[in-house]
């Protein structure tokens, strides 16, 4: 519902060239500039919370455009009787990742409204971002011949969140993956060229790649065996009927770049911790702009655009 | 319809039993089957078990639990 | 690289010499086929053909509009599976509903129903939806219900899979050599009643697992039985046994009887669903809370009902891709997604370019 929404009602009256190409961040003069809202239930999960994941998330999209962070402001709207307990931990959580990611909040404002009106509480962050000279990233500029790498296993964090709030009574080693990516990225663009740079947050992989396939105007290969995704991951995905592939990540990212840089890519992702089960999931070709898969059966066929909200199956 | 997983029974509580996968544990009932035991593989549908076998036979026959075990 | 097709189906096939249409009638093996692309892979001369089974796709409309109607009129709670909920009714589905202030609840268990309706308490039903692998739950839950004193009704549209199978069989226009039968079904079942239906029809019946490895197994089966022109039922899926679970058909007998039901794009079937026993009559939600709702209506171009007896392939119908979608589906083979035409438009149909 939310692109929709993007797209019938704020692009006519809003659009400018930036939100059209709809990247993870825009630019305001020289400088990136990103916002999003945090409205995770519940609030407390395995792996963070709703404040680390509200620096992770801003933090993760500047970086998305090669962007290092130079400073958030962040907004609060919380529910009348919110414990403060449960607000010094999330604020500790943010401060805690404001130091990971190498930046700190500048600015911030809070709103108390009557219960009921919030679900507790809800986090908007923004972050302008520097990018290094010369490097320019965009989901436009995927290239056929380029090769197509994952950061690490997909999944975690959405197979988590849906869990907990399915109530499917779960006890797993199962944790969300939400982490910022800024040095990970910044190794990466230091040591290769690379074109795209996206993470597969809301829809997961299958819904970042067909975006990036869309703006670049080409078809991206996959290998459905060579994509990471962790033993408990993919048993929560069976209970429920749900694709891996359609779970978001919060602490990963895709990488497009040209085949000739794939090994020294591989190289400097194995050396940072978070990246250590990165690997490369497919390849840059001619097409519609769509996603195909080869599946483990030896079969090509159409990864598509996910549908919108997950609920369990059993049928 | 009838996602139903194979999953390893760690523990049996009258009705009810901890059934588990790699880096996945849940609660389920027992009502449907007879004579399972503890390390059992238990087919799980709708929060129910609807048939027991074996580890080893689970293990031999469902590639579904094989593939597992060469993935991550 | 050209793949050779899986296993032996490729020289069965050959040595058999002719085409040949199996049907699967299990949303589950639809999805695993089409996820997995293994359509694709075998050779043409085997048709694989999707059937009614799924049981969203053949719940009628005016199933889910008694369901709405229940819980606006008589401010009853429903429970529901996910797979439910956004099924449209004659005007809306139950997500809607809900975010009109219908009380719905998702459970991944009919067992959540149970202790959420004893928990909260006040007049609730939960949405009996299912083949033979689920209806074991539902009646161990509904029976619990009733020992525990919980006050949770049951709106029953539970369904038998052999029954339509043979309407399959007896539809006009129909050509099915073979069948592959549902894995999870068959658990409960056992061979029986596909027995049955070998020895009438002359069919062959395997019962198959879900993973692709498996269904290629079932296939094999079935292409030697034609060959050696001796059709018959076996499971080649090791967790079907062929005496199925008889301590769940025994919870279903208890709880449940056959009765005439409607389905969706194939009309009434006699003694094809599954109806409370008179001892739970009290748990019936159509009879505690009767409402009058309009009788179910289909799209007059929609072609659900040819597909779903594997007369028709989904891009055969003039809606499919245009006015029917996964977003905004018209007819119940687009709504669930083991729909065929769900999982057709997702995975690209035959072939991609």
């Amino acid at each position: 519902m939310t692109s929709e929404l993007v797209e019938s009602l704020f692009l006519p009256r809003l659009g400018t060239e930036q939100l059209r190409a709809g990247e993870d961040s825009g630019m305001a003069g020289d400088r990136a500039l990103s916002i999003d809202s945090f409205t995770v239930t519940p609030q407390d999960f395995p792996g963070g919370d709703i404040g680390w994941l509200a620096v992770c998330g801003t933090v993760n999209d500047l970086a998305m455009v090669g962007a290092r962070p130079a400073g958030l402001a962040a907004a609060f709207v919380l529910e009348e009787g919110l414990a403060g307990d449960d607000l010094a931990r999330w604020a500790d959580s943010m401060g805690h990742a404001c130091r990971e990611a190498g930046t700190e909040l500048v600015a911030a404002d809070t709103k108390v409204v009557e219960r009921g009106a919030a679900d507790r509480a809800f986090v908007t962050t923004a972050g302008v971002g520097v990018i290094p000279k010369g490097v320019r990233i965009s989901a436009a500029l995927a290239a056929p011949g380029d090769t197509v790498l994952v950061s690490g296993p997909v999944g975690d964090h959405g197979a988590t969140i849906l869990s907990l709030r399915e109530g499917l009574g779960l006890d797993a080693d199962l944790k969300s993956d939400a982490a910022p990516l800024v040095e990970p990225v910044a190794a990466l663009l230091r040591a290769c060229e690379v074109h795209t740079l996206r993470d597969p947050t809301r829809g997961g992989l299958a819904q970042t790649l067909n975006e990036v396939a869309a703006a670049s105007r080409c078809r991206i290969e996959l290998d459905e065996a060579a994509i990471p995704v962790r033993p408990g991951v993919r048993a929560v995905c069976d209970l429920v009927g749900i694709d891996p592939l359609e779970m978001a990540c919060e602490g990963r990212f895709l990488a497009v770049l040209p085949k000739g840089h794939q090994r020294r890519a591989m190289e400097v992702l194995a050396s940072q911790p978070l990246c250590r089960s990165a690997a490369v999931i497919g390849r840059v070709g001619e097409g519609p702009g769509d996603v195909v898969l080869r599946t483990r059966a030896g079969a090509r066929r159409l990864l598509a655009m996910p549908l919108g909200e997950h609920l369990p199956r059993i049928c | 319809m009838c996602l139903a997983v194979p999953m390893k029974i760690v523990q049996m509580d009258g009705p009810e039993a901890t059934v588990e996968l790699p880096g996945v544990r849940k609660r389920v009932r027992m009502d449907l089957v007879e004579g399972a035991s503890v390390g059992d593989y238990a087919l799980i549908h709708a929060g129910y078990a609807i048939t027991v076998m074996p580890e080893e036979e689970a293990l031999e026959t469902l590639s579904y639990l094989r593939e597992m075990a060469d993935g991550l | 690289m050209g793949s050779d097709p899986p296993g032996r189906t490729g020289e069965l096939s050959a040595e058999l010499g002719r085409t040949i249409t199996v049907m699967e009638v299990c949303g589950t093996h639809t999805v695993s086929i089409h996820r997995s692309g293994l359509d694709r892979l075998l050779p043409p001369e085997v048709r694989l053909l999707s059937g009614p089974g799924c049981p969203v796709c053949v719940t009628p409309t005016d199933y889910i509009d008694r369901a709405m109607a229940m819980a606006f009129r008589h401010g009853v709670r429903l429970y529901t599976f996910g797979d439910l909920l956004k099924v449209p009714g004659s005007r809306e589905s139950l997500a809607d509903a809900r975010a009109r202030g219908a009380e719905v609840d998702v459970v991944a268990s009919p067992e959540d129903a149970l202790r959420l309706a004893s928990s909260r308490g006040g007049p609730s039903a939960f949405l009996a939806v299912g083949f033979e692998t689920t209806a074991p739950t539902i009646a161990a839950a509904l029976l619990q219900a009733r020992d525990q004193g919980v006050d949770l009704a049951a709106l029953c549209a539970m369904k038998l899979i052999p029954p339509a199978m043979e309407a399959v069989l007896e539809a006009p226009g129909t050509r099915v050599d073979a069948f592959l039968c549902p894995g999870h079904v068959a658990v409960i079942t056992g061979l029986e009643p596909f027995r049955r239906i070998s020895k009438e029809y002359g069919v062959p019946c395997v019962v198959g697992g879900f993973e692709p490895p498996e269904i290629v197994r079932a296939l094999e089966r079935i292409l030697q039985m034609l060959l050696d022109e001796e059709p018959g039922a076996e499971s080649a899926y090791p967790a079907a046994a062929a005496g199925g679970n008889p301590a769940a058909r025994r919870m279903m007998d208890r709880a449940l009887v056959p009765c005439d039901t409607e389905w969706r794009g194939l009309g009434i079937i006699p003694e094809s669903g599954l109806c409370l026993a008179d001892e739970l009559a009290e748990m019936d939600a159509a009879r505690r809370w009767p409402v009058e709702v309009p009788p179910a209506e289909d799209d007059p171009a929609c072609l659900c009902g040819e597909v779903l007896t594997g007369s028709a392939e989904p891009p055969d119908c003039p809606l499919f891709g245009e006015r029917c979608t996964p977003r905004s589906p018209v007819g119940p083979c687009m709504v669930s997604s083991e729909g065929s035409c769900a999982a057709w438009f997702k995975y690209g149909g035959r072939g991609l370019d």
